[in-house]
């Protein structure tokens, strides 16, 4: 029981970090693409792409900047 | 006739050459001290840094299969095609914390599959079995489904015979060589392999987009192509848009197969080769640039359309292969040297995932089946060994699978594999969170999301190919009794069934008081890293990555 005793203060910091309210971005790019209101229909076309193809490509940057943005805010800081 | 077709065989042929040689080679690649361990020859040693698994995983995700069937669903069925975008893009946050919890508490314990870690975590052997069998089933037809992307590129450069087993050798060789190196060099084989297959595709979809449109009179009239195409079609259900009735199955299945993908064995091998945490965060935003790339590959579809191409004739008489939609493309609008790289792409792309694919189906099977059952002391080295033996086997039944069936049962499996590998969701992706669920819950869930699942797919017709049952997954709402004509992804339906099942079995089973076993980790194992110490030590890896610069 006793040897377990170091690491709290390790666990306690890094049980912060994963329940970091950042988190709660990721739920942007999970729900959003799923909307099909938002992109199923032709107009406006961008380069002869009509909205439905342009804006789901489009959710790709919306997904990598969500996903960036939270590992840069929830990075370990210090310890490496 | 093949001859027509030499200067593509012989770039096809070279290329891939190269990269069988780059697989025996790459044994020796970052080479550990000692291969017999099942963490060096099945997860390469669990020290993939960031560009290596971006490759492997990327490499193992989208694998040829997907870049001939998803612009052939587009050339025939249009914007439905479309649903592999969101599918790829939802993924990657919706697993950006799950696997990190599933790479620490791996790493702590040194688990090496999804089954290692439901026995420890909840105590039953009996669960683990089904987990792994599940994986087992999912991932077989998937493998088989990597020599129809080859099959379809051969087909187009005139490569037939007319006995099955003449036409099909080149498909025996190849994947010959490819178990012949993947059990000489395990995962590092497709690991290094992986560069070079997506540096192909990335380069030959760069110019498809940028010299296909620009042949084909630009992309407004590519899309005005397909719109006449699908406006003249009798089918109410193809389109350049969705239409009412398709958008909840579209949903669904992108959402359906997003959770699915990372329960897949093969994904899970990838991710737990990789060094640490940050590896995986850093490539949860990296890896949608394969996304972009399916995203372009899956309007190949309609430059096909656009350019007139018609898809060869499949095996029975009066029927098309639709699958050879891309290749017939390639082979009409470029040079025949570049088809020739675009092929190779294609034909290296199904070895990457073949590979990986074969090797963790050989791990589930070594550590949850053979150590379980057959033999409980079996050493690192028996373990390595019998991987290795069971991964030549999983590749003979691939072959025998194309060779001696309907490549269609392969699809139908494979469809099926989507749904039933879903199943494990509870078990497996909830367990990295919850111990709530008891394991005979878990089970009694399990049967239920099966059972149901099987059942649905079963329903369904596909009235193009003239098929009553397994006819594709998108389910009648009107067969529950609903009003309506909308469609919904099978495997969405089995898994929440699966989940109420689970729940309500849970309650009843603690009340009834049966004992729920042992959970063998502690809520510390989710958050463990690179260096913390492990439960279950390694083949001397810490001797070795302490050798590694620390950057």
């Amino acid at each position: 029981m006793t040897a377990a005793e170091p690491e709290t203060p390790r666990t306690a910091s890094s049980r912060a970090k994963d329940h970091s309210p950042w988190n709660w971005l990721l739920f942007i790019p999970i729900v959003v693409p799923l909307i099909p209101v938002f992109f199923n229909a032709d107009s406006p076309r961008l380069f002869g792409f009509p909205r439905f193809y342009w804006l789901q490509l489009v959710w790709i940057l919306l997904g990598v900047a969500t996903t960036t943005l939270v590992y840069q805010m929830t990075k370990k800081r210090g310890d490496h | 006739m093949w001859r027509d077709h030499l200067t593509e065989i012989i770039v096809f042929s070279a290329l891939f050459l190269l990269v069988s040689g780059m697989g025996f080679v790459a044994a020796r690649w970052r080479a550990p001290k000692d291969m017999a361990h099942l963490d060096e020859w099945g997860l390469g040693g669990r020290s993939f840094g960031g560009w290596i698994t971006w490759f492997l995983v990327g490499g193992d995700l989208y694998t040829a299969y997907t870049f001939v069937a998803v612009p052939a669903l587009m050339f025939g069925a249009g914007a439905a095609g479309f649903f592999a975008v969101p599918y790829t893009i939802v993924i990657y946050p919706l697993v950006f914390l799950v696997l990190c919890r599933l790479w620490s508490v791996s790493h702590r314990h040194g688990f090496v599959t999804p089954a290692d870690f439901v026995r420890r975590r909840f105590d039953s052997p009996v669960l683990a079995l089904l987990i792994a069998i599940t994986g087992i089933v999912a991932t077989m037809p998937y493998i088989a489904l990597q020599l129809v992307g080859i099959e379809a590129v051969l087909k187009t450069m005139g490569v037939t015979g007319d006995s099955a087993v003449a036409r099909h050798l080149p498909i025996i060789i190849a994947f010959a060589i490819l178990a012949a190196y993947t059990y000489q060099s395990g995962l590092r084989a497709p690991a290094l392999i992986a560069f070079v297959k997506d540096t192909l595709i990335y380069i030959v979809i760069l110019v498809a987009v940028i010299y296909l449109p620009y042949k084909l009179g630009g992309w407004g009239s590519i899309f005005d192509a397909a719109d006449a195409k699908f406006a003249a079609s009798p089918n109410p259900n193809d389109g350049i848009l969705l239409n009412a009735n398709n958008q909840l199955q579209y949903v669904t299945l992108a959402f359906g197969s997003a959770l699915a993908l990372f329960l897949y064995p093969h994904s899970i091998t990838g991710v737990l080769a990789s060094r640490n945490r940050d590896v995986i965060k850093r490539n949860m935003s990296a890896l949608p640039a394969y996304s972009l790339l399916l995203g372009l590959i899956a309007l190949l579809g309609f430059m096909a359309i656009a350019a007139g191409v018609k898809p060869l004739p499949g095996a029975k008489e009066g029927t098309v292969d639709s699958n050879t939609v891309v290749p017939v493309l390639f082979d009409q609008q470029f040079p025949d040297w570049f088809a020739g790289v675009a092929y190779a792409a294609i034909g290296i792309g199904a070895l990457v995932p073949a590979a990986i694919m074969s090797i963790a189906a050989a791990n589930l099977f070594t550590r949850n089946i053979y150590k379980e059952y057959l033999k409980r002391d079996a050493s690192p080295a028996q373990e390595a060994n019998v991987s290795k033996i069971t991964s030549l086997v999983v590749k003979v039944g691939a072959v025998a699978c194309i060779v001696f069936l309907d490549p269609q049962f392969s699809i139908d499996l494979q469809l099926i594999g989507g749904v039933i590998i879903l199943q494990t969701l509870p078990a497996v992706a909830l367990g990295l969170y919850t111990r709530w669920f008891h394991r005979g819950a878990l089970i009694a869930g399990w049967v239920a999301g099966m059972g149901l699942g099987m059942w649905m797919l079963y329903q369904i017709p596909n009235p193009a190919s003239k098929r009553a049952h397994f006819g594709g997954s998108a389910f009648p709402l009107s067969e529950f009794g609903f009003d309506t004509k909308k469609t919904i992804y099978v495997g969405i339906v089995a898994v929440l069934v699966n989940l109420v099942v689970a729940a309500l079995v849970t309650l009843a089973l603690r009340a009834a008081k049966v004992a729920e076993g042992v959970d063998g980790t502690t809520p510390d194992d989710y958050f463990a890293d690179e260096g913390d110490p492990r439960v279950t030590p390694g083949p001397d890896r810490d001797a070795d990555s302490a050798r590694e610069p620390v950057a």
